[in-house]
């Protein structure tokens, strides 16, 4: 098994199905019903496609464990996703926020991947694409309602893509498996599309009359396996059922 | 789930034998119960392999669709009905499109209540809210707005007409 390749499909996966977790939370308490109803359809699509990456990644593993192994059972440290994904739903500004932020490097990361060497990303990245697409479209939109909108969602929406702007950076660092699957023709080298990232986020922010932070103080860890304090949370939520029901099925 | 998932294998065109059409044409998709499988284009691949073994492909309409293991158990049947033995792979690609829906699929939509899908340009126009062209499914008036991009199920966007007030779906374009 290629252990750089396999890590490098968990950083994609856990991407999405943690905050697939963080926006299925989110179910049944939307801020409105038709917002309720699109992030709940933003989830299912995030988990629909971390299927495909499990999948994938269970086929490379070869250990006998299954696509649902390998998303529910690990411990914290082996999870790979961004920190930003993790962050909680403390508002509608919030999850607004962290979704257009994720949203827009999503779009340009899959975009690229349907280059790679390796056949099956490319297939998911072509089928999970047209699916973002709609989501990118969804969070700058709300991005634009509540920037141009109200005194106060101007400002909660000002104060969360300022808090979650910290997490940006970390969309572009490069793990080991990174360097190497870029090496190999089957990555997507990430650091080349930060440059159109925070000019197309820049471009949506201005049209919502919100200021671009300018904050230089990144923060990254989740990429390595070092989490937020959320995450510990998210977890024991999600692996409830196996922990206590070893074994479980539905 | 799926036994073999053969998400890099590649389908261009839908490979269906004639004589297993009226056996899927059988199956309805089971969230638009007015379509059959066929008509959604989901069925990429339908061989007699044997005497009575057949081999059949479906592609999902979206990632997250949780009819793809209704529409793999009800192929199921269907075929063991008919006195087959069926093998059910799941293919990503080519991705599934709306422009696979077929010309019947498109009309039962429509009197369905669902607004059948416009092409991608038209409907990028349409739900940014810069053209009035979704047409109301129960008055057949222009005069529509997008409630929300995302629906009852993840193909649908919700739409109201401002003439007779009601709320409609409408099928979005998928490319």
């Amino acid at each position: 098994m290629s252990k750089h390749l396999y890590n490098y499909i968990l950083g994609i996966a856990d991407n999405n199905l943690i905050l697939g977790q963080r926006l299925g939370e989110l179910c049944g308490h939307g801020a409105t019903l038709e917002t309720d109803i699109a992030i709940t359809n933003i989830s299912l699509d995030l988990l629909g496609q971390v299927r495909s990456f499990y999948q994938y990644a269970a086929q490379i593993a070869d250990d006998g464990r299954s696509e649902d192994d390998i998303a529910m059972l690990r411990p914290e440290r082996e999870y790979l996703n961004v920190l930003l994904v993790e962050q909680p739903n403390t508002d509608f500004g919030y999850v607004l926020a962290r979704q257009f932020l994720f949203d827009a490097y999503h779009y340009l990361f899959l975009r690229e991947l349907q280059s790679s060497k390796d056949e099956t990303l490319v297939a998911i990245a072509k089928k999970s694409i047209k699916e973002v697409s709609y989501h990118l479209r969804f969070s700058s939109d709300w991005i634009k309602r509540l920037g141009d909108g109200t005194e106060e969602s101007h400002e909660r929406i000002q104060n969360a893509i300022d808090d979650l702007w910290t997490f940006t950076d970390e969309l572009f660092h490069q793990t080991k498996a990174d360097k190497a699957m870029i090496e190999e023709g089957i990555g997507v080298n990430n650091l080349k599309l930060k440059e159109i990232y925070y000019s197309n986020v820049s471009e949506v922010l201005k049209e919502a009359t919100l200021v671009v932070p300018e904050s230089k103080y990144f923060q990254k860890g989740g990429k390595e396996g070092i989490h937020t304090e959320h995450m510990g949370y998210i977890l024991a939520e999600l692996q409830y059922m196996q922990r206590t029901y070893p074994n479980m099925t539905w | 789930m799926t036994e073999g998932v053969k998400m890099n294998e590649v389908i261009q065109y839908a490979e269906i034998d004639s004589e297993l059409i009226p056996i899927l044409d059988e199956v309805a998709d089971p969230e638009i119960p007015v379509l059959t499988i066929l008509d959604m284009g989901v069925v990429r691949y339908a061989k007699l392999i044997d005497d009575n073994k057949v081999y059949i492909k479906i592609t999902p309409t979206y990632s997250g669709c949780p009819a793809m293991d209704v529409i793999e158990e009800d192929i199921n049947k269907a075929f063991k009905k008919a006195g087959f033995e069926v093998q059910v792979d799941l293919v990503l690609t080519p991705a599934w499109t709306t422009d696979w829906i077929s010309e019947e699929g498109r009309e039962a939509l429509e009197k369905y209540g669902i607004a059948p899908p416009l092409d991608a340009h038209a409907d990028k126009e349409a739900l940014l809210g810069n053209k009035r062209i979704v047409k109301c499914t129960l008055c057949g008036s222009q005069n529509t707005k997008l409630v929300s991009q995302f629906g009852s199920t993840a193909c649908k966007a919700l739409f109201k007409c401002e003439d007779c007030q009601e709320p409609f779906d409408y099928f979005k374009c998928l490319k």
